[in-house]
């Protein structure tokens, strides 16, 4: 068979950019830098929009350049830029070996009414309301939050098992890392989804990008006045169908000469099957048909409906066995907010900016950013949290606001991060063990990096926990050290809005340095 | 590499292993063999933490005293914090690499190094340089942050901690050389020798909720004891230990305690540090179970200035 340049250019193009896009949602050392994740980053449409949107600035409008990318050449950025839509052509391949049937496509009408009704759903919500529905129907996001919620884990499944067959070999190049799962209900979403779109890939090529997806709608409308497109040489068609069955967005109508342009994504795979060279990619003459309404069918709403219930919830949550003290403690703690991540400026701004990505929770170090439950309320889902049970923010870290894509956490260097007050501490005294158990503790002290939790002097030689919320920047390593199960003694109540610390005390030394053995 | 390479040589690496422990045998090493040596305690002051521990060593006969030809040593510093060298939260890094080129030199085969630190593992052992330190002398950095990594021992003896989860590098190595750094701690009052063993445990928060100060002295109690005992007390925080806040809590004494007996080490590190030995609950304890001697006047010291 013949190759098609354009096709072997945009499956290793495209191939490419799905491994980048896979490493730095896996990358469990951290090695990537920043500027390259930003880079990647900087042309997905949705967070683009939303990164320009609160910054407005040039270098943030990469959104503008896929919709001139558009207009020249068509929906590439599906075929090309998308996480998700690449993710699903390696779907359909799959598929394909498993039943040839499935990579048989064959032209089918476009759910025109459906597809114009969830963009416009989704725009009017969004400018109206919120953002929550991009959230949910963003193509990076649903990418990300598969990498995070199921990808993830099979690549620290794999590295542990690697690690433990080096670790045998004493190279310890490798380390193990824990494997731990988030908040259960919160999986419900991403594995619905995880199945509408994985079998609707798997059977129906790109079914989902071309009914469900808004920027595919959206960039499929733009489509239709690109400049390139796929065009038909109606002297050399022979009529033989092959084009037609072989596109996987079955926008090729070979009776009447006809490609769908806005749901061709550029894929090349029919220039490459015509056996007649009939199909070719280059400027076509605008010869506008009368485009046929359709009603669609109401089958496949029903269809993902049905998927939407039923989900696996097959990940158990594997919480650390720490042995606990005699008697546990008795007083609840009383939060009164969440703690939302550093460089969100507020929950409300989160709100406003974040489309739960779930990117700063997978670079997060310590596992402390967690996808909310109802944490922030139903319109909150997904979105990051700071859980201080299960981590807490290291001092020296700023990880998760560098690589936001949205600027729903700002950027923030460390000397900043570190006077950002993300909540206050609480000490609640009838719950530490220096009182219930009369012996020494102060883990939470320990830990604290300002010392905003000291210690002072309480019965004979031990010493109890102090609190100066002035200087606590809410990292909520005193919460995490906390050894008091099942309420702990020490916790960080979330500044709604974020505050702005004290600096720590640095005044001079008072200590003699000895010149002489003391001993 | 072919499925029936890797069982050979799995089992070529186990068989290696378990010689070396047989044959090395770690009580053959301690604790006698002391005749040679005149001190039980060298303390130096003045010169870098590298040169003081240089001279320091001699004083003992060199590393050689403590450590046979072919064995395996762990190294274990202090890498509890995600700060820079400078803050003095970890063990000086230029120290632990001179202290592992001088065990390579008495012919150790192999030096491990690890801690459970308390930030986030991987980031301690980047930024505290020791990491890079430790493979600069050709040591085996080990990770220490997970679970995976540790397994359950009994403590005879002991009053509080009967069990307790151990790193797996101290059991299966011959040799064990202690290199904490001297700091104030908010709770223990001082970190040094003793305190330094809650970074080759697991699960730090049973010993906090369950008698902290006996739990330390009672892991003194296990078989596994450091053979030598190098406190760093080059850069010592004063004040808002163990993490520290700021440069200013640091202050230059220039000074390196080197001992067998880890009560006695940090009994005369309390000094410097200016705390009163009966404000701190864990070093008399760990006394009174026999691990040492607090009474330091009783023993021979070698005290040396640079």
């Amino acid at each position: 068979m013949k190759k098609s340049f354009l096709r072997q250019f945009r499956i290793l193009f495209s191939t490419l950019i799905f491994i980048c896009f896979f490493l730095i949602f896996v990358d469990l050392q951290n090695i990537i830098p920043e500027k390259y994740i930003t880079a990647l980053l900087s042309l997905q449409f949705v967070p683009s929009i939303l990164e320009y949107i609160s910054l407005k600035t040039v270098l943030s409008a990469g959104f503008a350049v896929v919709i001139v990318l558009t207009l020249i050449t068509g929906r590439t950025y599906c075929s090309f830029l998308c996480p998700l839509g690449i993710g699903q052509d390696i779907f359909s391949r799959i598929g394909g070996r498993i039943r040839k049937k499935f990579r048989r496509y064959g032209y089918k009408k476009p759910f025109t009414v459906l597809r114009y009704s969830l963009l416009g759903i989704t725009l009017l919500v969004s400018v109206i309301w919120g953002i929550y529905m991009l959230t949910l129907l963003d193509p990076y996001s649903i990418f990300g939050r598969f990498m995070t919620f199921f990808a993830k884990p099979v690549v620290v499944i794999i590295n542990n098992f690697l690690a433990a067959i080096l670790y045998r070999f004493d190279i310890y190049s490798l380390h193990h890392f824990p494997l731990t799962a988030y908040h259960l209900q919160v999986y419900a979403i991403p594995a619905a989804f995880f199945l509408l779109i994985g079998i609707l890939s798997l059977t129906k090529g790109r079914l989902y990008c071309n009914t469900v997806c808004p920027v595919g709608t959206f960039l499929g409308f733009l489509s239709k006045f690109s400049l390139l497109r796929i065009r038909f040489d109606e002297n050399k068609c022979t009529k033989c169908g092959r084009c037609a069955v072989g596109c996987k967005s079955s926008c090729i109508d070979f009776l009447n000469y006809h490609v769908d342009v806005s749901r061709c994504v550029d894929c090349f795979n029919c220039i490459e099957i015509c056996p007649d060279n009939a199909l070719s990619y280059g400027i076509v003459h605008i010869r506008e048909k009368n485009t046929e309404t359709d009603e669609g069918k109401r089958k496949f709403i029903a269809g993902s409906l049905a998927m939407l219930l039923g989900f696996p919830a097959s990940l158990k949550s594997q919480d650390r066995n720490v042995p606990v003290p005699g008697k546990g403690s008795t007083v609840k703690e009383n939060k009164t907010s969440p703690v939302c991540p550093p460089g969100a400026g507020s929950i409300a701004d989160l709100q406003k900016n974040c489309i739960a990505c779930s990117l700063c929770i997978t670079v997060c170090p310590t596992n402390v950013l967690q996808p909310a439950w109802l944490e922030y309320g139903v319109a909150g889902m997904m979105q990051p949290v700071m859980n201080y049970h299960k981590g807490f923010c290291n001092y020296n870290c700023n990880r998760c606001t560098e690589v936001c894509p949205t600027n729903a956490l700002r950027p923030l260097v460390l000397e900043a991060k570190r006077l950002t007050q993300l909540g206050k501490v609480n000490f609640i005294k009838d719950n530490c063990i220096v009182k219930t158990e009369k012996t020494a503790c102060g883990a939470c002290a320990e830990a604290c990096p300002t010392k905003a939790v000291y210690m002072v002097p309480y019965e004979g030689n031990l010493r109890i926990p102090e609190t100066n919320t002035e200087i606590c920047i809410g990292c909520g390593q005193c919460e995490y050290a906390c050894p008091v199960t099942p309420f702990k003694a020490i916790f960080v109540d979330g500044n709604p809005v974020h505050q702005v610390a004290k600096k720590p005390m640095d005044d001079e030394a008072d200590i003699e340095i000895p010149t002489e053995f003391p001993f | 590499m072919k499925r029936r390479d890797f069982l050979k040589k799995s089992a070529g690496a186990g068989l290696a292993a378990g010689a070396a422990f047989s044959l090395g045998g770690y009580d053959k090493v301690w604790p006698a063999e002391m005749a040679n040596a005149e001190y039980d305690m060298v303390a130096i002051m003045g010169g870098s933490p590298e040169a003081m521990f240089d001279l320091g060593i001699q004083e003992f006969g060199g590393m050689g005293t403590f450590i046979q030809k072919g064995q395996k040593v762990l190294v274990k510093p202090n890498i509890g914090w995600d700060v820079v060298p400078e803050y003095a939260a970890c063990t000086n890094p230029a120290l632990v690499t001179r202290v592992i080129e001088h065990v390579f030199r008495a012919g150790a085969k192999e030096v491990y190094v690890f801690d459970n630190s308390v930030d986030h593992g991987p980031s301690c052992y980047r930024t505290s340089g020791i990491e890079s330190a430790a493979k600069k002398a050709g040591a085996k950095v080990v990770p220490a942050h997970s679970e995976r990594y540790y397994q359950e021992v009994d403590i005879p003896g002991a009053l509080v901690l009967k069990k307790v989860k151990v790193h797996e590098v101290l059991l299966d190595t011959d040799v064990f050389i202690n290199v904490p750094i001297l700091k104030d701690h908010d709770t223990t009052r001082m970190t040094g020798c003793l305190k330094n063993m809650m970074g080759v445990i697991w699960d730090r928060r049973w010993w906090h909720s369950n008698n902290l100060d006996q739990c330390i002295a009672d892991y003194g109690l296990f078989e596994k004891k450091p053979v030598l005992h190098i406190l760093d007390c080059y850069n010592v925080m004063f004040r808002n230990g163990p993490r520290g806040v700021s440069r200013q809590d640091i202050v230059q004494m220039k000074s390196q305690i080197i001992a067998r007996d880890w009560v006695a080490a940090d009994t005369a590190a309390t000094k410097l540090l200016g705390v009163e030995l009966e404000k701190i609950e864990h070093i008399p304890l760990a006394a009174k179970m026999g691990l040492g001697t607090t009474n330091i006047e009783s023993l021979n010291i070698k005290r040396i200035q640079m």
